[in-house]
């Protein structure tokens, strides 16, 4: 019988670690109110937990203050208050929902930030990441993990590293990010954790349809994903942009110290402090030099 | 050192053997099953005299927290552009059976890992490969920035013979560091099996040679320690560790990995000029100038003098511009901003609290609770006050760098100039 476990956990067996945007600031302004969206999310995790009796699903909420699980289908049992009309499952979830949105608007009066109204995506990512590596560590028989983020506020500048971080952690450990965007314009931070971990990104035209979406390209298990036509990038924009003016540019200067980018040459850097020496002709001529050793 | 020592001399044994009876490896199948798990060594002593499993788990805790707060206390500049040489030696010293199957084997193994896992961490830098072999060295591979080729040269060229000599390694790699801008920082890695060094001139002119052109030479000695390697590792100021076993000289080599302190007078501050490619669209044909040949679709293209290239980061072949792009720098970022470490939390505070500290791990939800609903070991980040268990600690510093009960509570965030 020694086969027996492996073949409980075949290659199609999928953990969907789901990362759920509950910004009041965006849902206030979105064109598909947060109760239709949920309704949907709700009926994509049922069917993702009916597609293979050992699918796991583990929900976050990632808030405006901050970020908690708030479902985990692994050892939320299915008995409690059943009222008929609600399978018991959804109704866990939505109570520990409700009582994370309570708590995240308290925080909010606590102190509002300024700027860009962005939900703390890099906070729920580190956190899915960690329970990821928990599933790992329990042994050579797991479930494949995957990132779903779905995210209606716009990125958040100040967690650009964080962010990144965590997409490099995912990408290392194998792990793909995809992300539904419900926002306005894209994300430049979800489409480039899809890019970099081999993950889709998707940005539904009608909002509406959004079970459709969910239930057409996430569904699937990342080995059936093979044999799908899923959308495909249109091409992520991988410039920089320099930290004195913000520009996007395509070419610039590094401090080969701290590794800002500028757009012009400066004297001092503004980030680390250290003072530069003259140096373009210096770089020039030693690479002009190493070229012309002959290439192997 | 005593470990090594130990090991050498059963080293030393297991050769007399061999010459007795070459064709078996001197030892019976099960003597050899013995000497290569050395399963002693995972047994210790209680006061008591009793033998007793090694408890690994908080063993290895302990062992990685000391790691990291060395780390933590190092300045926190680093030298993020680098430009490495491995020199390894292939003299006949490198076919001893100590490391299985042979020390070469070995440690092409490792290097073969090391090269990958420095390019994860420093996208922006170099590596070149140099051998020893018959008292010569030659130059492997130039300095480049793609793993696999580094890795494919080496495999293709693991045989051993001869002496070895440092001075005419050390003169060679010192001859190619030269070349390189000064903003870059000129490392060597040795991995050294030989016990002597066979060399043509004065070495100590070439250790100050290398002293002055600030080459931080490291040395992982296979063998004994051998003076003129610590010398050469002192006065440059460079690690010099002897590998007692496998796991051992892996982890010497991995060490070398993450970016080394930036030492100001040893690199120059500078800026660089740098282009950040647009990827080409979908089912346009070009040449790409690193193969020469005509490619349909992907490649990159140099915003300078418009070429084609296959991959990032890498040097325009035209114009010689360094081309990256912004995941490259961002993947640096970490060793800027590292993350502080986490505090234990003691274990006679958990027992006077136990009821007001949460239960399970923030990052994983993993239960802190031992069996029996006594609290196991923890720890707290300083900043956030949130607990994390043990395994999580470990991802987090190592890998994902980033604190997730930081990052998920907005007051935390703290002001930075620095971002993309």
């Amino acid at each position: 019988m020694a086969s027996a476990p492996s073949k409980l956990y075949a290659d199609d067996v999928s953990l969907l670690m789901v990362l759920l945007d509950t910004n009041p600031f965006f849902w206030s302004s979105s064109s598909l109110p947060f109760s239709v969206f949920l309704s949907h999310v709700l009926t994509f995790l049922n069917s993702i937990l009916l597609l293979n009796q050992l699918n796991q699903v583990v929900v976050i909420a990632t808030g405006y203050n901050s970020c908690s699980y708030i479902y985990d289908s692994s050892t939320s049992t299915n008995q409690g208050s059943d009222n008929g009309r609600m399978p018991a499952r959804c109704v866990n979830l939505l109570q520990k929902l409700e009582e994370f949105v309570i708590e995240d608007e308290q925080l909010i009066k606590e102190g509002l930030r300024e700027g860009i109204a962005s939900s703390l995506l890099s906070g729920s990512l580190s956190m899915a990441l960690c329970y990821i590596q928990r599933v790992f560590r329990s042994g050579p028989l797991h479930p494949q993990p995957r990132i779903l983020c779905l995210q209606g506020s716009s990125d958040g500048p100040e967690q650009y590293v964080a962010i990144m971080n965590a997409i490099f952690s995912a990408q290392r450990s194998v792990v793909p990010i995809d992300s539904c965007y419900m926002g306005s314009s894209n994300s430049a931070f979800l489409q480039q954790a899809s890019y970099i971990t081999g993950g889709v990104y998707l940005k539904p035209q009608q909002p509406n349809g959004l079970f459709q979406y969910l239930s057409t390209v996430f569904a699937t298990d990342l080995h059936s994903r093979a044999f799908l036509q899923l959308p495909k990038s249109l091409g992520v924009d991988f410039r920089a942009s320099c930290f004195c003016h913000k520009k996007t540019i395509d070419m610039g200067y590094i401090c080969s110290v701290c590794l800002s980018i500028f757009c012009k040459h400066h004297k001092k850097c503004s980030t680390c402090g250290s003072v530069f020496g003259q140096a373009q002709s210096d770089v020039n001529s030693t690479s002009n030099k190493k070229r012309k050793t002959p290439e192997t | 050192m005593n470990n090594g020592e130990q090991r050498r001399l059963n080293g030393e044994a297991e050769e007399d053997e061999e010459e007795d009876d070459a064709n078996n490896g001197g030892l019976a199948a099960w003597e050899r099953a013995y000497a290569d798990e050395r399963s002693w060594e995972s047994l210790q002593e209680d006061e008591s005299g009793l033998l007793q499993p090694i408890d690994n788990q908080s063993l290895k805790h302990a062992q990685y927290r000391r790691r990291l707060r060395a780390a933590s206390t190092a300045r926190i500049q680093k030298g993020l552009i680098r430009y490495v040489y491995i020199v390894i030696d292939l003299s006949k010293a490198a076919a001893e059976m100590d490391f299985r199957p042979s020390r070469m084997g070995v440690v092409a193994k490792h290097v073969e890992a090391f090269i990958i896992e420095f390019f994860y961490q420093n996208p922006l830098s170099q590596v070149g490969l140099v051998t020893i072999k018959d008292g010569v060295a030659h130059c492997l591979t130039d300095l480049g920035g793609s793993p696999n080729s580094h890795v494919k040269a080496l495999m293709g060229k693991l045989e051993c013979s001869g002496d070895s000599s440092l001075q005419n390694a050390l003169d060679l790699v010192h001859g190619y560091l030269e070349q390189i801008p000064s903003y870059g920082h000129r490392e060597v890695l040795i991995l050294y099996s030989a016990l002597s060094t066979c060399d043509p001139g004065d070495i100590m002119e070439t250790i100050q040679k290398c002293k002055k052109s600030k080459i931080r030479c490291s040395v992982i000695g296979l063998s004994a320690e051998i003076f003129i390697c610590k010398h050469l590792c002192q006065e440059t100021g460079g690690l010099y560790y002897i590998a007692l076993d496998e796991p051992h000289l892996k982890e010497l080599i991995l060490e070398h990995a993450p970016p080394p302190p930036a030492i100001a007078e040893f690199a120059i501050a500078n800026l660089i000029k740098m282009g950040f490619p647009q990827r080409a669209a979908e089912g346009s044909v070009a040449i790409c100038s690193c193969h020469k040949e005509a490619k349909v679709g992907g490649g990159y293209t140099c915003p300078r003098c418009k070429a084609r290239v296959c991959d990032l980061p890498t040097e325009c072949r035209i114009c010689g511009l360094t081309l990256i792009s912004s995941p490259h720098l961002a993947r640096s970022y970490h060793h800027l901003f590292p993350i502080v470490p986490f505090d234990e939390v003691s274990p006679s505070l958990l027992i006077d609290q136990q009821n007001k500290f949460p239960r399970a791990c923030f990052g994983c939800q993993q239960s802190l609770l031992n069996p029996g609903n006594k609290p196991s070991l923890r720890v707290a980040c300083p900043k956030c006050k949130q607990h994390f268990c043990l395994d999580c600690d470990i991802y987090i510093h190592d890998s994902l760098h980033n604190c997730p009960g930081c990052e998920s509570a907005s007051h935390s965030k703290i002001p930075n100039a620095n971002k993309g």
